[in-house]
């Protein structure tokens, strides 16, 4: 463990994804707090400013605050993250460990219901679901994504408990009469750990990715503010076309950095936990 | 076994229409709230007019039969093409919108995803050899995979359509002309066509180099390699057999990404209000028209459905292992 927190502090590319990571998370904690402006909904100044002191972002075309939409869309984001990523983890374990150590004819099942998943695009799937919600939360919308978004997970899942379940310490526990439930648990999942970790975050980027298009095309909260809905009001009321950069490039800016900034912690995280590909 | 393998493929496939069709047919009788009543709630200020529209989505939806029927009466008209009348467009059968949709889509999809697909590898491949390009590269491309489709289309829109004015940002065609065969209105739909075509084919690219990168620096640690280091072959000889192995997971690849293809064009078109079927999507959920929006569902479905297909027939004519034999799922 000591080991991992040393080459875990040395890797560069998972210091960069975590201090934006974390930068943006803060901002989305505190950032309400510092605002000045209390309900991002308000219209609290002119329309049509650009970024002045008294709007640090300036304002949408009816005068609302941009920086205090931002930083509530972004607090929304992270939870749609944590709610929907973690969601569609634990899905895709569940049936990738049942897929993958149960074998036979629950093989076959899963595997076939995941293979189906697969080829339905995500999107379409959730357009379907929830046009036909009449009142749509964040946390809903992080529900249909988490339920949405685990078969490519569950397949990777699958696999990797094929390679380990014919391991002899998996032998060893099966003979000792432990419950199938028992092996998944205790001997498979912690030689998954970090993997499943790196899965985590690849679905929170995935999710609020989902959440931003879902948003945008109009099946985001009907209530409050997501980043997907700052999106979609800029280009519905043509903030590209009258200039208004503040209010259009921002928003997916920050998401931009936040996805990039996970899969790069990624990528740094496999260099920390695989020896192989670590960087000398 | 070539047999099986695509005998396994179709069985995938026929069952993903049937699951589709079904959810399509499912989802509207079985949420919470009845679309109906929302539909006709519109027209609350004309009594009789609801009437008139209740009555007539009853019908349609076949809601006064018993379920069975329904859901028997929704395939029969699948195959007859009827999609139910667009309540947006009205009175429009959705299956003539999608038809005229379905062109613009194919024709910013089909080129964004085959030459991001062709940019994306030769780059990644290139990146795998130069330690120095790569550690530029490497996080630039993980930004752009990062990127919403729309949000770099917005981007695009802003500095190349408004700050520079040099392409239109709307529409698939100025508003003076009308479709038709002449060097005017091809120049004009290509450069309506270019800024949502980039947003697209910049996204995608940044996958495909990351993917192939990967590939290739694993490829070049197997032991087909030493084994060719070993002989003295050339390092172009290596990289050659390196690039064959590596680009097979990318071709499977191209089917896995459509998904996420699909959604970042559904919101470019937004974006350029390109009139394919994601923008005719968009505006059937503000406008609540359902039978769009299923018929929207469905046709993304065959869509996908057929191109998950040609990419099963690209594999086997590219991998000889799958047309020798077929030992299960890799």
């Amino acid at each position: 463990m000591g080991e991992i927190f040393f080459f875990a502090f040395r890797n560069i590319k998972l210091r960069i994804g975590l201090i934006i990571v974390l930068f943006f998370l803060l901002l989305g904690i505190i950032g309400p707090m510092i605002s000045k402006y209390q309900d991002p909904l308000d219209y609290v100044g002119q329309g049509y400013q650009p970024p002045s002191k008294e709007h640090w972002l300036g304002t949408t075309t009816f005068g609302q605050d941009v920086f205090t939409q931002l930083v509530y869309g972004i607090r929304s984001s992270f939870f749609v993250g944590l709610v929907g990523g973690g969601i569609a983890t634990i899905i895709g374990l569940i049936i990738g460990f049942l897929a993958g150590y149960e074998g036979g004819w629950i093989d076959e099942l899963l595997m076939m219901l995941t293979n189906i998943l697969l080829v339905i695009p995500t999107l379409a799937l959730l357009i379907i679901v929830a046009a036909y919600l009449p009142y749509r939360g964040v946390f809903i919308q992080s529900i249909i994504i988490g339920l949405t978004a685990w078969p490519w997970t569950a397949r990777a899942v699958r696999s990797q408990t094929l390679s380990l379940r014919t391991r002899e310490f998996v032998n060893l526990a099966r003979i000792s009469g432990r419950s199938h439930m028992k092996i998944i648990i205790y001997e498979i999942l912690p030689n998954m750990m970090s993997y499943v970790f790196m899965v985590f975050i690849l679905q929170f980027g995935g999710a609020i990715l989902a959440a931003v298009g879902l948003d945008f095309i109009g099946l985001g909260p009907s209530r409050g503010i997501s980043i997907g809905l700052m999106l979609q009001n800029a280009v519905l009321w043509n903030a590209i076309q009258l200039g208004m950069w503040w209010w259009a490039i921002p928003p997916g800016l920050v998401i931009t950095l936040v996805v990039g900034a996970l899969y790069f912690m990624n990528v740094g995280l496999d260099e920390v936990f695989n020896p192989r590909l670590r960087e000398m | 076994m070539m047999k099986k393998y695509l005998g396994t493929k179709i069985l995938v496939y026929v069952l993903t229409f049937i699951f589709a069709v079904t959810l399509d047919w499912l989802i509207p009788r079985f949420m919470p709230g009845n679309p109906i009543l929302v539909l006709v709630s519109r027209f609350s200020g004309l009594p009789e007019s609801a009437r008139v529209m209740y009555s007539y989505l009853t019908k349609a939806f076949g809601l006064d039969q018993p379920l069975w029927s329904q859901y028997v009466n929704f395939w029969i008209a699948l195959f007859k093409g009827d999609l139910g009348i667009s309540i947006y467009l009205y009175p429009r059968p959705v299956l003539e919108v999608l038809k005229t949709a379905v062109p613009y889509s194919l024709g910013l999809m089909i080129p964004s995803i085959l030459l991001s697909w062709i940019v994306g590898n030769n780059l990644g491949a290139v990146a795998a050899r130069r330690k120095r390009l790569d550690s530029i590269m490497l996080p630039i491309m993980y930004f752009i995979t990062g990127a919403p489709y729309l949000w770099l289309g917005m981007l695009l829109a802003y500095f190349l359509g408004v700050v520079w004015g040099i392409f239109p940002i709307a529409g698939a065609y100025s508003f003076s002309l009308r479709p038709h065969w002449s060097w005017l209105f091809v120049s004009d739909f290509l450069k309506h066509w270019i800024l949502p075509f980039l947003s697209l084919f910049i996204v995608q690219i940044g996958g495909w180099a990351i993917g192939m990168r990967n590939m290739v620096i694993y490829e070049l640690e197997n032991n087909y390699v030493r084994y060719l280091e070993t002989l003295g072959a050339k390092r172009k000889l290596i990289r050659k057999y390196a690039f064959r192995n590596a680009i097979l997971p990318q071709v499977t690849g191209l089917a896995l990404q459509l998904g996420t293809v699909i959604a970042g064009q559904v919101t470019t078109e937004v974006v350029f209000s390109y009139p394919g079927i994601g923008y005719i999507l968009t505006q059937g959920i503000l406008n609540q028209d359902y039978f769009l929006i299923q018929g929207c569902f469905l046709f993304i479905i065959i869509g996908v459905l057929v191109a998950n297909f040609t990419v099963d027939l690209v594999y086997m004519a590219l991998d000889p292992r799958i047309r020798f034999s077929y030992g299960g799922e890799v």
